[in-house]
């Protein structure tokens, strides 16, 4: 069992959501984390998937998902060819004896304080799930109130685009 | 169609008659102002539906008002929604033509659900309609609510919930180009009741908006010649050939495959008639009451050419050793089946009546241009063992001892006077298997049957629907006692709209196929599989018969089962049922029990085939 990230491209309209979900339990297969959001073509959502497989289940859910009529193009973005990010926002609990060890903390990781009350800060990290791992490693001691992430959103490396070509014209 | 249409007056001849109204204009070029319900009715007209089978109600109320007026389609009042579901696959299976079923919400499209699951999983190309509340009224767990789209969004092909009434005419269009294309499958329009009752504009033909359905139907050439290759290099090759054939109309040219390699053949239950009985070549039905020679075949061959099948458990058996030794080429329309259960050493996607068209093209050409191997294309050793199995192995049952009635024999003979022009359409359970069996199929298109998702309750319907489309041919139901009592109020439709079918059913009293299981697995524990059809009758299906208008009869004994039989086919005026009152412990042979290897195949109970050599 390895991850994957699939990104699959999808007509924007009501219902393409839960087909694609409904298609991961039907089959069997466990999603990992699941990002949904607007393309540059209106026409166009484009969905990441991530998922945890064999390498031949991961071939039947992705011939499965192209069969969906909603469902303009599947492609694998593996770790090295492409960009691989998420976002998180995390509650933690600071006062004035611990802010400033927290604010090293986010410094460290590049990470930014989005919000600060009296007794916790709310501070937005982004990047790998390695990294975001490694920032609320850190986090912990002082105390997690609370924690959201977006799931992973990736992107091929170099000039091409997987929205290139045919879709254009859709 | 034609033949009924004149008996039976469909009610939209009849409103025609009564008040004369301006009728609907060939397919309108210029748009036209129109109800939705109007709307959704031209399309029906203009995609060429002429049969639509349902039951109206609340949602769908407005579509029937047009719908009287119609005089193409055809609207066929059921008794349940699950019967306008089959009936509809009935339709398409015994023609290749799309199925159409109509339906209210909720319930009335719940109902629909079995048969849909149904067509999805035997890939019959079927519409359903379904009405819905109004849209404002939608998520507010309205009277009569349920959402249908999400409901069978698992078990269709695609499906449509349109509340804007100027997109009905796109999606009945879409639906049924995406139900006869591709793999075929079910496709479920749900129509929301103020779109139905809305003014809008109909024009036709409208443009599609399908731009991620693109189905390959082209095979690769270099996945042509690598088939082609392994078939010229292979010394135990063999056929596996499944529904697939049947729904891409491909049966004359597998035909002309086999005979030009003089490979043996095994035709699934799905794919029963693509190749006639009667071709020496041909092993027969594969799987878990498959012959010996095609679950042998399979097993012992060096090269599976799977065409248009889908390597499903019943009759692979147990996986991991399914025909251990052979190299697998696996043509389908859907990408998603190869590779799905058994790896493809030439994974082919495409029609399989264009692949086996460009399959002997290469092999002509491949024989022409000659081998270096002097054993290329020559396979006799294999046929002659084949052969050998096939003789040794013939399917049969042996009579019981007290006399009555086998039921393998009733549905043997219900096959030899009838002919292979009949269209047979069988339950799920034993009988079932042994119409498999013991009816001989020439043509395909003549066995239809619930075989993937195994739905007891399909053949009556399904039934119905066949002899609407083809009102010349004989149609039978060979069903169970236990499978008629599922589905047996569309005898109903069948007599008020004169579609005269004929129901045998192989009566036995019992849920047979389980009590079979129960007799072998379960130490011969009869737990709630005894249905009291015969000795009490209850009920007895003569007098039900006749209840609704039927002709009923009833054969206890052998002698008494061909008078019976030649009565119903001279009986062309109504429906016929005959109850066969058959033997309670016969069981279907051979078998493959469950999960088992089929090299453990038994040809009757504790009998096991004696191969004379290891092979």
């Amino acid at each position: 069992m390895s991850k994957h990230t699939l990104s699959v491209l999808v007509e924007n309209k009501p219902g393409v959501l839960t087909r694609v979900a409904a298609l991961f339990s039907r089959r069997g297969f466990n999603i990992d984390s699941l990002a949904v959001g607007p393309t540059e073509i209106e026409e166009i959502s484009r969905m990441t998937v991530v998922v945890e497989v064999e390498t031949g289940a991961l071939e039947q859910v992705t011939k499965q998902l192209n069969k969906l009529v909603e469902v303009l193009k599947v492609v694998e973005l593996d770790t090295s060819g492409a960009v691989h990010s998420e976002i998180c926002l995390v509650k933690v609990r600071a006062d004035a004896t611990t802010r400033s060890q927290v604010v090293d903390t986010v410094n460290l990781f590049k990470a930014k304080v989005v919000d600060v009350a009296p007794d916790a800060m709310t501070i937005e990290v982004t990047g790998t799930a390695d990294k975001l791992a490694a920032f609320l490693a850190v986090l912990e001691p002082f105390g997690i109130k609370e924690l959201v992430q977006s799931g992973v959103v990736a992107v091929g490396r170099g000039s091409r685009s997987i929205t290139d070509r045919s879709l254009r014209s859709a | 169609m034609s033949d009924t249409t004149k008996q039976a007056p469909s009610p939209a001849d009849v409103a025609s008659l009564a008040r004369p109204r301006p009728t609907h204009q060939e397919q309108p070029d210029q748009p036209v102002e129109v109800t939705g319900a109007q709307s959704l009715v031209l399309a029906l007209e203009a995609v060429g539906a002429d049969t639509v089978f349902g039951i109206p109600g609340g949602a769908i109320l407005p579509a029937y008002d047009p719908m009287l007026d119609s005089t193409k389609v055809r609207h066929i009042l059921v008794r349940h929604e699950q019967g306008a579901g089959h009936a509809a696959e009935g339709y398409a299976s015994a023609t290749g033509r799309v199925g159409v079923c109509m339906a209210t919400s909720g319930p009335g499209a719940t109902n629909l659900v079995t048969p849909i699951a149904d067509a999805h999983m035997d890939s019959v190309p079927v519409v359903a309609i379904t009405g819905q509340v109004s849209s404002a009224a939608i998520g507010t767990d309205a009277f009569q609510e349920a959402d249908i789209r999400g409901i069978t969004m698992p078990v269709t092909k695609h499906n449509y919930l349109v509340t804007d009434p100027a997109k009905i005419p796109q999606a009945i269009a879409e639906a049924f180009h995406i139900a006869r294309t591709g793999r075929p499958g079910p496709v479920l329009v749900d129509i929301s009741k103020d779109a139905l009752q809305a003014t809008t504009t109909f024009s036709w033909p409208p443009k599609f908006d399908l731009p991620g359905y693109r189905p390959v139907t082209r095979p690769h050439g270099k996945q042509i010649r690598e088939a082609a290759r392994l078939i010229a290099a292979a010394e135990r090759p063999i056929f596996y050939v499944g529904g697939g054939v049947v729904r891409a109309e491909a049966s004359e040219q597998l035909r002309r495959l086999v005979d030009l390699t003089q490979i043996p053949v095994v035709t699934t239950l799905m794919a029963r008639g693509t190749v006639p009985d009667s071709h020496p070549l041909n092993l027969g039905m594969p799987g878990m009451h498959g012959t010996v020679a095609a679950v042998t075949g399979l097993q012992k061959s060096d090269l599976i050419v799977a065409l248009g099948a889908r390597f499903d458990d019943r009759v692979t058996g147990q996986l991991s050793t399914f025909a251990p030794n052979a190299k697998v080429v696996h043509a389908d329309i859907d990408p998603a089946e190869i590779g799905k259960n058994r790896a493809a050493d030439v994974p082919i996607v495409g029609d399989v009546r264009e692949v086996i068209t460009e399959l002997i093209q290469q092999i002509e050409a491949d024989r022409a241009a000659g081998s270096d191997d002097p054993g290329a294309w020559d396979y006799s050793a294999w046929r002659e063992l084949v052969a050998g199995w096939k003789e040794t192995f013939p399917l049969g049952w042996t009579d019981s001892a007290d006399g009555t009635l086998s039921p393998q024999y009733v549905i043997s003979r219900i096959g030899e006077l009838t002919g292979s022009e009949g269209t047979y359409v069988a339950g799920v359970g034993q009988h079932q298997m042994w119409a498999a069996q013991f009816v001989h199929y020439e043509r395909p298109n003549a066995w239809l049957n619930s075989g993937g998702l195994g739905t007891m309750g399909y053949a009556v319907p399904a039934a119905m629907g066949a002899k609407v489309a083809e009102p010349e041919r004989t149609v039978w139901a060979i069903d169970g006692d236990g499978c008629f009592q599922m589905t047996n109020q569309e005898l109903a439709t069948c007599v008020v709209n004169n579609i005269p079918i004929k129901v045998a059913i192989i009566n036995n009293s019992s849920l047979g196929m389980v009590r079979q299981w129960q007799t072998l697995f379960y130490g011969a524990r009869y737990s709630n599989t005894d249905l009291q059809t015969t000795g009490q009758r209850i009920p007895d299906f003569v007098k039900l018969a006749e209840a609704y208008g039927c002709l009923g009869l009833r054969a206890e004994k052998p002698e008494d089962v061909d008078a019976v039989i030649k009565q119903a086919l001279e009986t062309n005026d109504r429906p016929v049922v005959i109850d066969f009152i058959v033997h309670r412990d016969a069981m279907v042979w051979p078998m493959v029990p469950a999960g088992v290897s089929n090299d453990k195949i038994r040809v009757a109970r504790d009998e096991a085939p004696v191969w004379e050599r290891e092979e």
